[in-house]
């Protein structure tokens, strides 16, 4: 099939077998790595890409979900050579260990902040609880959204 | 002496990247040509192979290779460990798993066939296509029957796999003296690191006929071990260590190594090979389940006098790294406790069960349940307070451990039992049917590996032309932030801006060996040769400059890239100039070093009397949990985990393995468990297998103290797995001091909580 959307910006027309996931468009179609395999079945959330603005699971859906949608990747986060401040603050404060739950994390609080650009620390950990880190404990992840969250825009 | 860049926090010098998404981890590079790899494993735990045919899979389109332990060359994956340590297991019954089974697969998810093919979806259309017809066969699943005389055997040389003991004064004049005594056994279950990536890498055929892996590994010397099964001299394998995506022990065992290796050698095509979730569930070692039956004796004052205790061990089906994990417990059983007399018997078994072998604190954790355990079991009988107890009895500056071995430096314990439990602030008020209970456990953990295995790293610092370093140095990273703790020695030696220092590489043949990324060894080994180097290669950059500037040696001073005389700031001139400099004088810019670890003779098996381990870091942690007695559900409100790093090498680095470490362990307490039914997993899938999530930590704060006592750079100690284990031990004592009964088995579901409060066994 013929899938024709916006990719991190980008006016994007591509081929895909119909039976692709997202995350296989992603990594074997368009060459974007940084969007993780974790376990294949939407549990662990490092596979988590935004389409419109929400966060999907790119490994459950298919390829055909993102037609005429807005996707973002981690490659996406960073524009015109500026980070995201999500970026800047996983980076500045330890959020990353391993690093490599950190793209799904990285947009699962970019789709928080951007509907709610103050959250509670409550609100954030609801809001990554789909996302599993083993490295972190969370804290520093949790320390870096909320950083986002109260710094001056 | 004050440190420009240790013990700051700026941030790593993977963290741009990382969060760029960039790095390129092992499953993430493809090579034209590549193949795909799929293994086709054992469903059952115990079988005997009567029939294997693989010509409709290898009469496939696109299928380019369908292996079987025929095609093996060596089939045995061997860990060729370098030391003493064969002296160690004299009499022990090794049994080393095949690449691939034979006649014979002793555990679910055994490797039977390896298929290279052009698409993942040929390959598995080809596994579906191999024919294996099985006869099960009478298994043993559980250590303890695994030890009854006419149980099946796992294999021909019997079940039991290891013993040590622990014998320190006399066990009957101890109890004799005791006026309290208590006993209870502690059990865990198997539980899987779940590091977020699956094992994975790619290989390739390089121009000189080299087997190239591109693996994520811990442990770069694996290339041995691929070498050995394809016999092939060991220079024709090299093994490149991508970032590791987490490895907690479960990837210091040969995991897809010597499977990708042997589909690349015989295809002659690059190879990638991703295991699932699922495989990874239950192709890859576990952590050791254990039985532990402790009985410990003191005084009405408190003083311990006497500690009787019997470890049993699952090993599963193979031997992999058990006698070694087993050790840990031996030598840790005790606890940080003076204890004149001591009596420990420990056992590993094989089982029908999956592999056990390295996670993350390595047969210390689950002691640290039952002596932790013990101690505020012994602090109810006595009426004392369970601070109070310990603080009476831990180990102390010149103490010796059961081993015999005296503690040469202060090990701080009660500082950080009472910092932790400080941390916990005010007990906080709990609506019913809710009930609040606090707790601490204590701990010790080795840093470093065993003592007789002389263990070695080496490193190599070099300047370059603008004044920059360059440090090169096999040190696998699995996220803890081991490259830039390297880069951090570095420019704090040669007075460079952290940016200034680039490490490169972590290649079995490009970079210095500088060992594994386990036993918390790693800042202590790589980052005593990387000081080493360093400290060398400053030598003679002072020498170049003391000549240009027309001081002293001993006067110049390395600083913010420059090199000036101290005192006269005005003098000073760019490490650009002096590198060149010393370039023109012959003097070298470009140093390898290596550190040697303290060594001492293997300690007796039959009393554990002598050094198994150079040191130990000490630490604590305090925790406030909530149960609800009406579900039986326990949250963790808040956890202060204190500890000496003996020197903070970057802060960020170190909290975060403290932090990792305890809802890691957290996990472990209280939701984690491989659920086996006759050896065959119910779980393996991270929907079933739960590990904590944002929801489940706790609020947690880390203290770190520093006593500048470690054997590593600048007094450091290891933190990745101590920082670990006392997790389960303060979950579990604080659930017991919330219901007022004693918890003794993990993990503590809440069907073990209503059980406990209904007096009836879960």
């Amino acid at each position: 099939m013929t899938l024709t959307f916006t990719l991190n910006g980008q006016p994007c027309a591509t081929e895909a077998p119909d039976h692709w996931t997202v995350l296989d468009l992603l990594r074997d179609g368009l060459g974007l790595m940084g969007t993780k395999y974790g376990c294949g079945e939407g549990v662990c959330g490092t596979c988590t890409v935004l389409a419109d603005d929400r966060p999907i699971r790119a490994c459950l859906v298919l390829a055909a979900h993102v037609r005429d949608r807005a996707l973002v990747t981690v490659e996406g986060l960073e524009a015109d050579g500026q980070l995201d401040p999500i970026q800047t603050a996983f980076a500045e404060r330890g959020a990353a260990q391993c690093g490599f739950c950190t793209p799904g994390m990285m947009l699962a609080a970019k789709a928080l902040l951007l509907e709610s650009p103050t959250p509670t620390a409550h609100e954030v950990r609801e809001a990554l609880s789909g996302n599993l880190c083993r490295c972190t404990g969370y804290a520093k992840v949790i320390e870096a959204v909320l950083a986002v969250a109260s710094s001056p825009r | 002496m004050a440190h420009r860049v240790i013990g700051t926090s700026p941030p790593r010098a993977d963290a741009w990247e990382k969060v760029r998404g960039r790095p390129i981890y092992a499953g993430d590079l493809a090579l034209a040509g590549m193949l795909h790899g799929r293994i086709v494993r054992s469903p059952y735990a115990s079988a005997r192979i009567l029939r294997l045919d693989t010509r409709a899979a290898r009469a496939l389109h696109g299928v380019a290779a369908v292996l079987t332990a025929r095609d093996v060359p060596r089939n045995e994956q061997r860990m060729e460990l370098p030391g003493r340590m064969a002296e160690a297991t004299a009499g022990a019954v090794l049994a080393t798993q095949p690449v691939l089974a034979g006649d014979r697969v002793r555990f679910q998810g055994e490797p039977v066939v390896a298929i290279a093919a052009s698409t993942p979806e040929i390959a598995a259309a080809a596994a579906d296509l191999v024919e294996v017809e099985y006869a099960e066969l009478p298994g043993v699943y559980d250590p303890l029957v695994a030890l009854a005389p006419d149980a099946p055997r796992v294999h021909d040389s019997g079940n039991l796999l290891r013993s040590w003991h622990l014998r320190a004064g006399d066990i009957t004049q101890g109890f004799a003296r005791a006026d309290v005594v208590v006993e209870h056994t502690y059990r865990t279950p198997f539980v899987d690191h779940v590091y977020l990536e699956t094992e994975s890498g790619i290989g390739w055929i390089d121009g000189e006929g080299v087997l190239v892996l591109r693996v994520s590994t811990q442990v770069l010397e694996h290339y041995r071990d691929v070498a050995e099964v394809l016999q092939l001299p060991h220079g024709r394998v090299r093994l490149e260590g991508a970032y590791l995506g987490g490895g907690f022990g479960g990837k210091e065992d040969v995991t897809v190594e010597c499977l990708l290796g042997l589909l690349v050698w015989k295809t002659g095509r690059p190879v990638q090979l991703v295991f699932s979730r699922e495989e990874s569930f239950i192709g890859h070692g576990k952590r050791h389940p254990y039985v532990m039956r402790y009985r410990t004796g003191a005084t009405r004052d408190g003083t311990l006098v006497a500690l009787d205790a019997e470890l049993i061990s699952d090993s599963g089906a193979y031997a992999a790294l058990s006698p070694w994990v087993l050790l840990y417990s031996l030598v840790t059983s005790t606890g940080p406790y003076r204890i004149p007399n001591v009596k420990v018997d420990a056992t590993t078994v094989y089982t029908n069960n999956p592999v056990a072998s390295a996670y993350r604190c390595f047969g210390s954790i689950q002691t640290c349940l039952a002596y932790e355990g013990q101690m505020d079991a012994l602090a109810e009988a006595l009426h004392m307070d369970p601070l109070a107890l310990r603080e009476k009895n831990f180990l102390r500056k010149g103490d010796a451990l059961a081993t015999g071995q005296a503690l040469e430096t202060e090990p701080m314990l009660a500082e950080t039992m009472r910092r932790a439990w400080a941390g916990l602030g005010e007990r906080r008020p709990a609506r019913a049917p809710a009930r609040i209970g606090r707790a601490v456990a204590a701990s010790f953990t080795p840093y470093g590996r065993m003592c007789w295995t002389r263990d070695s790293a080496s490193a190599w610092v070099g300047m370059e032309l603008d004044g920059t370093a360059v440090v090169r140095c096999a040190a696998p990273d699995v996220g803890g932030g081991q490259t830039s703790s390297l880069c951090a020695i570095t420019a704090e030696v040669l007075g460079l801006d952290l940016d200034h220092v680039t490490a490169v590489g972590r290649d079995s043949h490009f970079t210095p060996r500088a060992g594994t990324t386990t036993a918390t060894r790693q800042l202590l080994m790589s980052g005593n040769a990387v000081l080493n180097a360093a400290r060398e290669l400053r030598r003679h950059l002072v020498g170049a400059a003391a000549a240009l500037l027309e001081a002293a040696p001993g006067d110049i001073e390395l600083a913010g890239g420059r090199a000036l005389v101290r005192g006269a700031p005005d003098r000073a001139i760019p490490l650009a100039v002096v590198v060149k400099a010393a370039i023109g004088e012959g003097r070298p810019v470009q140093v390898l070093e290596k550190y040697d670890a303290p060594s001492a003779p293997t300690i007796d098996p039959t009393t554990g009397q002598g050094k198994a381990f150079n040191d130990y870091t000490f630490g604590t942690h305090a925790i406030e949990v909530e149960v609800d007695a009406e579900t039986g559900r326990t949250r963790a409100r808040r956890l202060v985990s204190c500890f000496d790093a003996g020197r903070i090498v970057h802060r960020a680095n170190a909290e975060g393995q403290l932090e990792g470490g305890a809802v890691q362990g957290l996990g472990y307490a209280l939701m984690e468990e491989v659920a086996l039914d006759n050896g065959v997993s119910k779980n393996p899938h991270l929907a079933d297998y739960k590990i904590p999530t944002s929801l489940d930590a706790p609020e947690i704060a880390t203290v770190l103290l520093e006593s500048g006592n470690g054997l590593g750079p600048f007094g450091a100690k290891g933190l990745g797995e101590p920082a670990m284990t006392p997790s389960i031990a303060a979950v579990a004592n604080a659930v017991s001091n919330a219901l007022g009964a004693r918890v003794t088995e993990l993990p503590i579901t809440a069907e073990r909580v209503l059980a406990a409060l209904g007096g009836t066994p879960a």
